[in-house]
């Protein structure tokens, strides 16, 4: 079947197979490979991307069910001229990766809760980000960057 | 100023959080394009003879290219016959293990090879399996019968010597279980090969290239020269990413059987039943002392589960039993070990690799000491941890101490915790009859880091014509930040700013020789190399200046804040390092260090773990944690801090929610995410880091490893904490990880004893 995506602000589009699965359709179709896939049983969160502005697990998510909608990866955060968004800015500065594989899938799962709540509490945070698994900073400093993130935007 | 023990943020994130990182998987590049997807048959049972295997279904199935079984293996090294447990490339007439290779399904895309794997029809005469480790050491079941037993390494006495329990006042016998748990790199194993005509690259994540290399020319049976690998970003890897699976060996052999490129991933599964596990021990133990809190002998007889291959279970044995007297004096130490194969998942290097489990065992039984004489358990440590002025100190085990201070590390714990006022609170809740009980748990340790000490790391330096250096090194990155810090090394030395410093790793084209990661090696060997590289380079712009200045050598000086040599009280006249590099003309201004550390070194610390307990429901909630992790000066705070956080919440999930779970026929129940409780934001708390700063004499910098710490001191400290929370209803112990189930069944034990002895 065919579907057309606007990825990143722009829009794309390919044959692809009923199965394909969003995360598949912007690694392997798209070459986006920031977006990872960590588990098979949408626990993980490294796939997180925005659909329609909502974060969502794209290895649930069929290619499909993203036609003719707009999808936000890490790819597409920063500005044009490169100057990383808040929340990537401060993970930078918080330290809050080491390996970067969640990296990605935390950073938008982070602006997906700040827009949601511009200031949450360290529990909320907390609780926020618990369908998005790090096993290298401990969580410590990913939550010290979302704190930060907020403070820096609201 | 100098660089070194400031906080700079790293070099390597703009581009992981912009575009992301390039982890194999993620490898769009010619040589891969069009690159066929390897996905494996794996065994579904334990233990199992093989007596056909069809693939005619599977090799008609669309988009399939070949389908591989043991029998193709026909230009490969056989197993050397002197080792009957050697591990086969692909199963061939038994597998031992649920998630063995049996055969191998390449296809066009990931999507046709997990269909296809379907279609491959393997039968299976089942073996009785044996899963568990004394069961197994009981020989009833054989892995290997031509071995006759499923002991591997045993080591120690025949018979102990029981004089030295005999005079103490007090004497404690347990059987402690250090679960077995999954290392989960959130990046799963990942490989993919091209040839070029003789010569193959492999792509792999790794943490280690060159040992990878070694490995795949020795299961290609070609020269190492004709294997190049790459480990491109890598995501994670705790140990269970250093020497190479026979997974990725076959991929480097299918893509030269068909002629073109290869690539495979595995599932988040997959990953899980075939990827190494760590921990997996069983202790039983015996320690003595005197009631006035003295410890005087301790025994551990253990067993280390191997899985189905030995692998490096010997070695992990080893680590175990060099770390047994832990830190304290303890006059009398016996230690005897089994390694022991069963038909489970073989068992590897996993953060600590050998050196938790003995913290976790011998202090878990000083708190249960400190209980029997009545004692707080701060105070039993206190009397017996090793003094200061000890040090260098030879343990029972033959290991030489560099440098402690645990006493200082406990005290500074204690009190920035405010242990006293904690310890009142949880009176003040148990008057009070509340449901939420405190626990406070301690722990004390000492490691042993850059155990491999005698290997040594390479380096190399090279000081180019714009003024800009490259760093090659040996050691290797999984995420922490290696990039940085030995660009902060290079600016210490020489002044070049570390935006001018690329560091390179990870391709054995361009670093034929090193040894990777792990052990927590990498700074106090990889990153003295670099160092030491540099200041070889030093020397030799000194003489390069002198003559270009006409000036003693001895005279001249480097300014490390603007990068540039001048004669001394000649400030006027410079030489930057670009003129300098063009000075050294056609061979550049190089320098190439193997550095080989003397001993290995002996980073320690203290925790603190603070958890509630529901007694009504078992559930026990981290609430604070401290920790003073002492490895020496540090070069990078934030990346130490970083270090440390990861290995707390690991050591923390290992105490209270992570277990890699088999049946009694061996198959695994927590074979997924979903399944095995991996520890998230959640259920964790911010910790509470404490720095104390002790240098070794090991090497210049006065480094010590880092990256385990966290994992080695939170497990006991939290697992100590929930019987702490418990012991005034006479809970003496619980196992690990203290599920609800668990620590609710303790409550109710105890419970049961208190009315049966009031009755
Ligand atoms: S890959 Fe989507 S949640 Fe894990
Ligand atoms: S940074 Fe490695 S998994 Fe989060």
């Amino acid at each position: 079947m065919k579907v057309t995506i606007t990825v990143n602000g722009k829009e794309t589009s390919a044959e692809v197979e009923d199965r394909t699965l969003l995360v598949h359709y912007l690694r392997d179709v798209l070459n986006l490979t920031a977006t990872n896939v960590g588990c098979d049983t949408t626990t993980c969160g490294a796939c997180t991307v925005l659909l329609d502005g909502e974060s969502v697990k794209s290895c649930t998510v069929l290619a499909a069910q993203a036609d003719g909608r707009e999808v936000t990866t890490v790819e597409g955060l920063a500005g044009e001229d490169g100057t990383m968004h808040p929340v990537q800015k401060a993970f930078h500065e918080q330290h809050g990766l080491q390996c970067g594989f969640c990296t990605p899938g935390m950073v938008m799962a982070t602006v997906s809760l700040l827009k949601e709540n511009p200031r949450p509490t360290e529990e909320q945070v907390r609780a926020g980000l618990e369908g998005n698994l790090c096993r290298c900073t401990g969580y410590h400093n990913i939550v010290k960057a979302v704190l930060a993130a907020a403070e820096e935007t609201a | 100023m100098s660089v070194l023990g400031t906080r700079v943020v790293r070099i390597e994130d703009p581009r992981l959080l912009t575009t992301g990182a390039t982890y194999v998987d993620d490898l769009r590049i010619p040589q891969l394009a069009g690159a066929a997807f390897v996905t494996y048959v794996r065994s579904p049972l334990a233990h199992a003879r093989i007596t056909g295997i069809d693939v005619s279904a599977a090799a008609e199935a669309p988009g399939v290219v070949a389908v591989f079984t043991a029998n193709d293996l026909d230009d490969v090294p056989p197993p050397p016959a002197d080792n009957p447990l050697a591990e086969p490339l692909l199963a061939k007439d038994v597998v031992r293990y649920v998630g063995e290779p049996v055969a191998m399904v390449i296809t066009e895309t990931r999507a046709q090879g997990e269909d296809a794997v379907e279609l491959v029809a393997v039968d299976y005469e089942p073996l009785d399996a044996v899963v568990d480790v004394e069961e197994a050491a009981k020989d009833e079941v054989l892995l290997f019968p031509e071995a006759g037993t499923n002991i591997v390494a045993p080591n120690g006495p025949e018979e102990f010597d029981d004089a030295p329990f005999a005079e103490c006042e007090v004497v404690i016998e347990r059987t402690f279980r250090n679960q077995r748990v999954a290392p989960v790199p959130m990046e799963v194993r990942s490989a993919a090969a091209a040839w070029d005509g003789e010569r193959v690259t492999v792509w792999s994540s790794n943490q280690n290239a060159q040992t990878t290399r070694m490995i795949i020319a020795g299961g290609l049976g070609v020269e190492p020269d004709k294997v190049r690998v790459i480990t491109p970003d890598v995501g994670g890897g705790f140990g269970a990413k250093i020497g190479v699976d026979r997974d990725t060996v076959l991929v480097a052999w299918a893509a030269r059987r068909l002629g073109r490129a290869v690539r495979w991933t595995e599932t988040r599964s997959e990953s899980l039943i075939a990827m190494q596990h760590g921990r997996a021990q069983v202790h039983k133990v015996k320690l003595g002392g005197n009631r006035d809190g003295k410890i005087l002998a301790y025994r551990m007889d253990f067993m280390q589960d191997a899985g189905a291959y030995p692998r490096v279970g010997p070695l992990l044995a080893n680590f175990t039993t060099l770390m047994v007297p832990a830190v304290y004096e303890i006059p009398t130490v016996q230690i005897r070990s089994k390694v022991v194969l069963t038909n489970t998942t073989p068992v590897g290097a996993y953060r600590g690799a050998g050196r938790p489990e003995a913290t976790a065992t011998i202090e878990r039984l000083v708190d249960i000491f400190a209980d029997e004489i009545g004692m707080d358990p701060a105070e039993v440590r206190r009397r017996n941890l090793i003094p200061a002025d000890k040090f260098p100190y030879t343990t029972a085990t033959g290991l030489v101490y560099d440098s402690g201070e645990y006493v200082k590390a406990l005290d500074r714990v204690l009190e920035a915790a405010g242990y006293e006022e904690l310890r009142a609170e949880q009176e003040r809740r148990r008057a009070a009859g509340d449901t939420k009980l405190l626990g406070i748990g301690l722990s004390s340790y000492v490691e042993v880091t850059a155990l491999d000490f005698p290997n040594g790391e390479t380096g190399r330096v090279v000081i180019h014509r714009d003024g800009s250096a490259t760093v090659y090194t040996g050691s290797h990155t999984q995420g922490q930040g290696h990039a940085t810090s030995w660009a902060m090394i290079v600016q210490d030395q020489l002044g070049i700013p570390m935006d001018k410093v690329t560091v390179i790793h990870g391709d054995t084209d361009a670093i034929p020789v090193g040894t990777g990661t792990y052990a927590s090696r990498s700074l106090q060997v990889g990153g003295i190399a670099v160092h030491e590289c540099a200041v070889k380079i030093k020397e030799q712009a000194r003489e390069l200046a002198a003559r270009e200045l006409e000036a003693d050598p001895a005279d001249l000086v480097l300014d490390t804040d603007s990068g540039a040599w001048h004669v001394q009280g000649v400030p006027g006249t410079k030489l930057d390092w670009a003129r300098l590099a063009e000075l050294a003309g056609e061979d550049g201004l190089t320098a190439d260090v193997h550095f080989k550390p003397s001993r290995p070194t002996f980073p320690f610390g203290a925790h603190l773990a603070v958890v509630e307990v529901d007694t009504e429901t078992g559930l026990v909630r981290l609430v604070r944690h401290i920790s003073l992790d002492d490895a020496g000066p540090l070069i990078n705070p934030i990346l130490a801090e970083g270090q440390r956080h990861g290995g707390i919440a690991q050591g923390v999930a290992q105490a209270l929610y992570e277990e890699m779970a088999y049946d009694a026929e061996g198959n695994p129940v927590t074979a997924s995410l979903a399944d095995y409780s991996m520890i998230s934001a959640a259920e964790l708390p911010s910790f509470e880091l404490l720095t104390m700063e002790t240098p070794t004499d090991v090497n210049p910098l006065g480094v010590k490893g880092i990256g385990e710490a966290g994992t080695i001191g939170a497990t006991p400290a939290v697992q100590n904490a929930v019987v702490d929370a418990l012991s005034h209803l006479g809970v003496r112990h619980i196992e690990m990880p203290a599920t609800p189930e668990r620590v609710w069944k303790a409550i109710n034990e105890a419970r049961g004893s208190e009315k049966r002895a009031a009755q």
